[in-house]
């Protein structure tokens, strides 16, 4: 196809080249801007929301991000709260999401038959296309009503009781709070480790595979011993990358985390993670208030976290992205 | 059929309907509250017959429409809590009522039935303190003689998005408990000590079904709709009260409006018969305006609203106002404005 194009029209760069150079360089600038753009948005996006958040940050100073207070009534705020709520779901979630993935991405290269390969694949990616208020109308209404008649009087009669963990699984099974959001999380971010576990261990040459198979090694082994330390920071990365979009997710993280303003230190406790204090609060903030400020102040402290992560990600799969 | 000619048959279509609604009449923009959102959608789509006013309203939430308001993106700003003098002063605004709403409590405790249960502020007040944990408190059990209360844990749920509804529960928590007052206090959201926050009034409404033993708070308008188990509650003269129409209006009528910018406190006001949590929602009415026609075309609205619009209101469980107070706000929009 391509090769029947190139030979019924002339060489492109001589076509150019004989026209002459302002198209070229009318189109460049044209390209240059688009990415430029991106940057000058960006960067427009940050200082806008650190000047907003700025009265905030003056009135509480830096205890503004470790104080556990959010009281609009006294108008005292902290952002406490709210970063380890966004911390703990994140992380609890990547704990749930990354053996399920590591699953799915084994069986798909290593064990499935070539024919179910595709569909299971495209059903993982069609989990990542749905919206994230359908995961948490499902989850208000589906799982937190499970957890709370089923899972968690069971967990907080068994677990709740050990010693030294048992406090991680104590209190009133209300059904919603740290632990379903994160388990909501854990299927939303599912997908994205998923795939990208998927796609790097399809990158191993079969060379090193066969080589290991040669010798004697079983399935396992190869994947302990070849696929794993061969893929292992592009592995990391996508992790990376589905704990940035757990850190950001706010729908459905509000509909499930019970939205309490205190640390509890019960996993079934409610919380809250930042994107969902500030979707919640934002319609009764008046601009130019102390609350209107300390939700733009937890946007930048938010923006500068998801940055870190994103940040990361990118320096792992740098040998990745490169190839 | 070509590109060209495509998108120039799309943008045809488009533009349409706009032109058609110049034709019909003049447009007003509103935004804020989105506790009266349902009755000014209503009023909004009758108006449109009768006076060919067609009234565009944002439910933004109240604090999102003071701050339209004060930069006059919009022709008038709705909140539910009223702003004071002084803001009002500052803001070049005039604030008057359109209708009232009143608050319920909802339960799901075994065994108790709609309207059985029976409840005062202070109890309230001490449950969401995270006071009184259990169903069976002496407390709660002095109040319902001959009631079976299960030994429970309470799990009080709360509205976790700032809301008017949460303004109008914790203004009647702060003025029945002296707890709540020196504690949580009254605001469209407050640091609540327990409980789980669930958003909007079927957040919480969902999280007191899937929850034995919970007790949340929502509009009588939803409560009523969707046939939640409520309380009764004790007003100030000391009576038991079912959350009725009958007690909702007589609660209004108990009340002094001769307050600046009609701010009524009606929240556990006198009257045998009164229930004690209903309050006003407001418009916020720039004095100033920019555009004197479409400011003169809200008060026309809200002038056919008063006359004709009451029997809406009743429909969607809202609380009319009462007469007088209709007759007072005219007169202060004359005073404003003249004519």
């Amino acid at each position: 196809m391509s090769q029947a194009a190139t030979a019924d029209t002339p060489h492109p760069a001589a076509t150019r080249r004989s026209r002459g150079n302002v198209g070229d360089i009318v189109f460049e600038g044209a390209c240059r801007g688009a990415a430029v753009l991106v940057l000058i948005l960006l960067g427009a996006i940050i200082v806008e929301l650190f000047l907003a958040g700025l009265p905030a940050f003056r009135a509480f100073g830096l205890p503004f991000v470790w104080s556990t207070d959010w009281d609009p009534v006294q108008e005292v705020f902290g952002a406490g709260v709210s970063i380890y709520g966004t911390v703990v779901t994140a992380v609890l979630a990547i704990v749930l999401a990354v053996p399920l993935a590591f699953g799915i991405a084994f069986y798909l290269t290593e064990l499935a038959p070539p024919w179910l390969r595709r569909p299971v694949g495209t059903a993982i990616e069609l989990l990542a296309a749905v919206p994230s208020i359908i995961y948490g109308m499902w989850g208000f209404f589906v799982i937190a009503p499970a957890f709370a008649q089923y899972i968690q009087p069971t967990i907080i009669d068994t677990v709740g009781e050990l010693p030294l963990v048992g406090f991680l699984f104590q209190g009133a099974p209300f059904g919603t709070g740290i632990f379903t959001a994160a388990f909501i999380l854990a299927i939303m971010i599912l997908p994205f480790i998923a795939a990208t576990m998927r796609d790097v261990f399809e990158q191993v040459p079969p060379v090193y595979k066969e080589s290991a198979y040669g010798l004697g090694a079983t399935t396992w082994e190869v994947m302990r011993s070849v696929v794993l330390p061969y893929t292992r920071v592009s592995v990391v990365g996508g992790i990376m990358l589905g704990l940035g979009r757990a850190l950001g997710e706010t729908m459905a993280v509000t509909f499930v985390i019970g939205n309490a303003n205190r640390i509890s230190t019960s996993l079934f406790g409610p919380g809250n993670t930042i994107a969902s204090l500030v979707a919640l609060e934002f319609g009764e903030s008046e601009a130019g208030s102390l609350k209107f400020a300390s939700l733009l102040a937890l946007g930048f402290i938010l923006f500068v976290l998801s940055f870190l992560v994103l940040a990361a990600s990118r320096y792992l799969l740098r040998s990745r992205l490169k190839a | 059929m070509n590109r060209r000619s495509f998108l120039l048959g799309a943008g045809a279509a488009l533009s349409l309907p706009v032109l058609e609604a110049r034709a019909q009449g003049a447009q007003i923009t509103g935004a804020g509250a989105s506790f009266p959102n349902p009755i000014y959608q209503k009023w909004a789509e009758a108006a449109r017959e009768a006076t060919g006013l067609q009234l565009n309203y944002q439910s933004v939430g109240s604090g999102a429409g003071i701050n339209q308001i004060r930069n006059r993106t919009v022709d008038f700003g709705a909140t539910d809590a009223p702003l004071n003098q002084q803001q009002l002063t500052e803001g070049n605004l005039l604030q008057f009522p359109t209708v009232m709403g009143s608050v319920v409590p909802i339960i799901n405790v075994p065994g108790i039935e709609n309207e059985q249960l029976k409840l005062t502020g202070e109890v309230l007040a001490d449950i969401f303190l995270g006071r009184i944990t259990r169903w069976n408190d002496p407390r709660i059990a002095e109040l319902n003689a001959g009631v079976t209360l299960p030994g429970l844990a309470i799990a009080p749920v709360y509205r976790a998005d700032g809301s008017g509804t949460t303004f109008v529960f914790t203004s009647y928590l702060a003025a029945a408990s002296a707890n709540w007052r020196s504690g949580p206090g009254a605001a469209t959201s407050v640091r609540w000590p327990v409980g789980n926050g669930a958003r909007g009034n079927e957040g919480v409404a969902g999280g007191v079904r899937n929850t034995r033993g919970g007790i949340g708070y929502v509009e009588n308008a939803y409560a009523s709709r969707n046939n939640l188990v409520t309380t009764q509650l004790k007003n100030k003269a000391g009576h038991f009260v079912k959350p009725t129409m009958e007690a909702f209006i007589a609660a209004a009528s108990n009340a002094d409006w001769s307050v600046p910018g009609f701010a009524a406190n009606i929240i556990d006001q006198g009257g045998d018969a009164s229930w004690p949590i209903v309050a006003p929602t407001f418009i916020l009415l720039p004095t100033n305006p920019a555009n004197a026609a479409r400011n003169a075309n809200v008060r026309k609205f809200f002038d056919w609203a008063y006359a004709n619009g009451d029997a809406m209101a009743r429909e969607l469980e809202y609380i009319p106002l009462p007469e007088a107070t209709k007759t007072a706000v005219r007169a202060a929009w004359r005073t404003q404005f003249g004519a």
